[in-house]
């Protein structure tokens, strides 16, 4: 482990970090363009050309703003909320690989800050461990409507984990590995795990949906109940780090998506496409259809958003508890029968 | 290095266990306690068992502790509602754990810590060794407790229907 080894990670480190928040930041443009367009607006459009600077705007009337805590707060706890909740945003990127072996001169860069090889449990930790910063800042702003909304959030995330966790296993019968790195490798060309696993997908899609609180599943934001939500106090930057934390989880979302069942950076004709362009630009290239991948899922999000209305509270649980955990658990029934039917002949 | 790491990890544990009951607002209690298991996590990670350490950061930190939150953020306990317990209840307190210490010290001093117990495969905790082992040798033990964890499920599922049955 020598010193270039350290500066090489350092970079994919501070790349990686911003990236996510720079997509972060388009994705608030990208929802209001979004919004616009489904339902015959213009959308933001002073702030630069198409209103591409808006991004900034926002940003800098969030600094500006004034900053209150409120008198019965516990303020320490009412500070820890947003940091949480951007920390375990950010922190899930890390075993995501963005391409394929990169030859830079005569040296192999690999395009992930790490490859544990319990990645895919890694990234299902730090998602179940998100809705610590929407509990922590419910329960701190002291207020009756900022609680419910905590309560609700942390319900919510732990009906729609069972499911997702038994979509996972289904997709590990076909894998048969934990790494994330050969998970995404075994997706060569189109054998994506999404023509193996349909039902696994859109089971995991559903509580992607919920476990980023986006519509229509943002019952923690639920203005109409609840006068703003787990945020009703915060204002400032506080509240920019979880409108912020938001946009984050639905990159990292989408990227984990993208990864596990749509092929990751693999595409069709990816092996005469590495021909053509040579080991350093081919996998470059893999790393931006990735992302191409990445920006369509984000669009679904927001999509969806548009398009569905909110759920009932009932409506969720009946969904996850009674929907699609019994659907996931029949997935991995069948599809482990599958397997053993194919093993046998 | 590794030894080191252990001692400053190990201190905070304690540390934060020691917080757990020290601490006088009952969130404060649990939030300690979700820093001890992370501090736990990082105690199997050192040990090379990364299933395990896994395991313990989605099951304990992430689904475990979020349920003690959730029911202590329902409960809403504060100082004014806390019962005052008598004189006799601390008394009997002192003793029972008192009790508990004793036979801690008692079996851990059976421990032989100069001939330390060594794995035949130090890679034992990896998911792949790990899985070879519960669905080998340990298959039925293994399949024995999820059976009694459905049972322990089955049994709660009905004591809310129970109530339901009641009221209609």
């Amino acid at each position: 482990m020598g010193i270039d080894f350290v500066i090489e990670k350092f970079i994919l480190v501070i790349a990686l970090f911003a990236i996510s928040l720079l997509i972060a930041m388009y994705s608030t443009y990208a929802e209001r363009k979004v919004a616009a367009f489904l339902q015959d607006r213009l959308g933001p459009d002073r702030a630069g050309p198409f209103g591409i600077l808006q991004p900034l705007a926002d940003g800098v009337k969030m600094f500006m703003k004034e900053e209150i805590i409120p008198a019965n707060a516990n303020k320490w706890l009412f500070m820890v909320g947003p940091g949480l909740a951007m920390l375990c945003a950010c922190i899930g990127t890390a075993v995501i690989p963005w391409g394929q072996d990169m030859m830079v001169g005569d040296r192999l860069v690999k395009l992930q800050v790490t490859d544990i090889n319990v990645g895919l449990l890694y990234i299902f930790g730090v998602i179940s461990l998100g809705v610590y910063g929407v509990m922590i800042g419910g329960w701190a702003s002291n207020n009756k409507y900022s609680l419910l909304s905590a309560i609700r959030a942390a319900s919510q995330n732990i009906s729609y984990e069972i499911a997702m966790g038994l979509s996972i296993i289904a997709l590990l019968l076909v894998t048969n590995s934990l790494s994330l790195r050969e998970i995404v490798a075994q997706q060569h060309g189109w054998h994506w795990n999404v023509i193996y696993q349909p039902l696994g997908f859109i089971i995991f899609m559903v509580c992607a949906f919920a476990e980023t609180n986006r519509a229509p599943f943002d019952l923690p934001e639920c203005e109409a109940e609840l006068n703003g939500g787990y945020h009703m106090e915060y204002s400032s930057m506080k509240l920019g780090f979880y409108l912020f934390a938001e946009y984050i989880n639905m990159f990292v979302s989408s990227t984990v998506m993208a990864a596990l069942y749509f092929g990751g950076y693999n595409y069709p004709g990816m092996d005469y496409m590495a021909t053509v362009l040579g080991p350093t630009w081919a996998p470059l290239f893999g790393t931006l259809i990735f992302f191409l991948k990445i920006f369509a899922f984000i669009f679904f999000f927001m999509w969806v958003r548009w398009t569905i209305p909110r759920f009932r509270y009932d409506q969720l649980m009946n969904l996850g508890w009674k929907g699609l955990i019994p659907l996931a658990i029949a997935n991995i029934v069948i599809t482990g029968i599958v397997i053993a039917i194919v093993n046998k002949f | 290095m590794g030894t080191s790491v252990f001692y400053f990890v190990a201190t905070l544990s304690v540390v934060f266990a020691l917080m757990v009951v020290f601490a006088k607002n009952p969130i404060h209690s649990v939030l300690y306690l979700i820093l001890t298991f992370f501090t736990f996590t990082v105690h199997y990670v050192l040990l090379n068992a990364q299933f395990l350490a896994v395991v313990n950061f989605i099951v304990y930190m992430g689904a475990i502790m979020v349920l003690f939150l959730f029911v202590l953020m329902l409960l809403n306990l504060n100082k004014d509602n806390e019962p005052n317990k008598s004189a006799l209840l601390k008394i009997v307190g002192i003793i029972a754990g008192g009790c508990l210490v004793v036979t801690l010290i008692g079996s851990l001093k059976s421990v032989a810590i100069a001939n330390p117990l060594v794995l035949k495969n130090p890679n034992l905790g990896l998911v792949e060794n790990l899985g070879k082992e519960l669905f080998g040798p340990f298959m039925l033990p293994f399949e024995l407790s999820s059976l009694l964890l459905l049972s322990a499920m089955v049994g709660a599922v009905l004591l809310t229907k129970k109530e339901e049955k009641a009221n209609g």
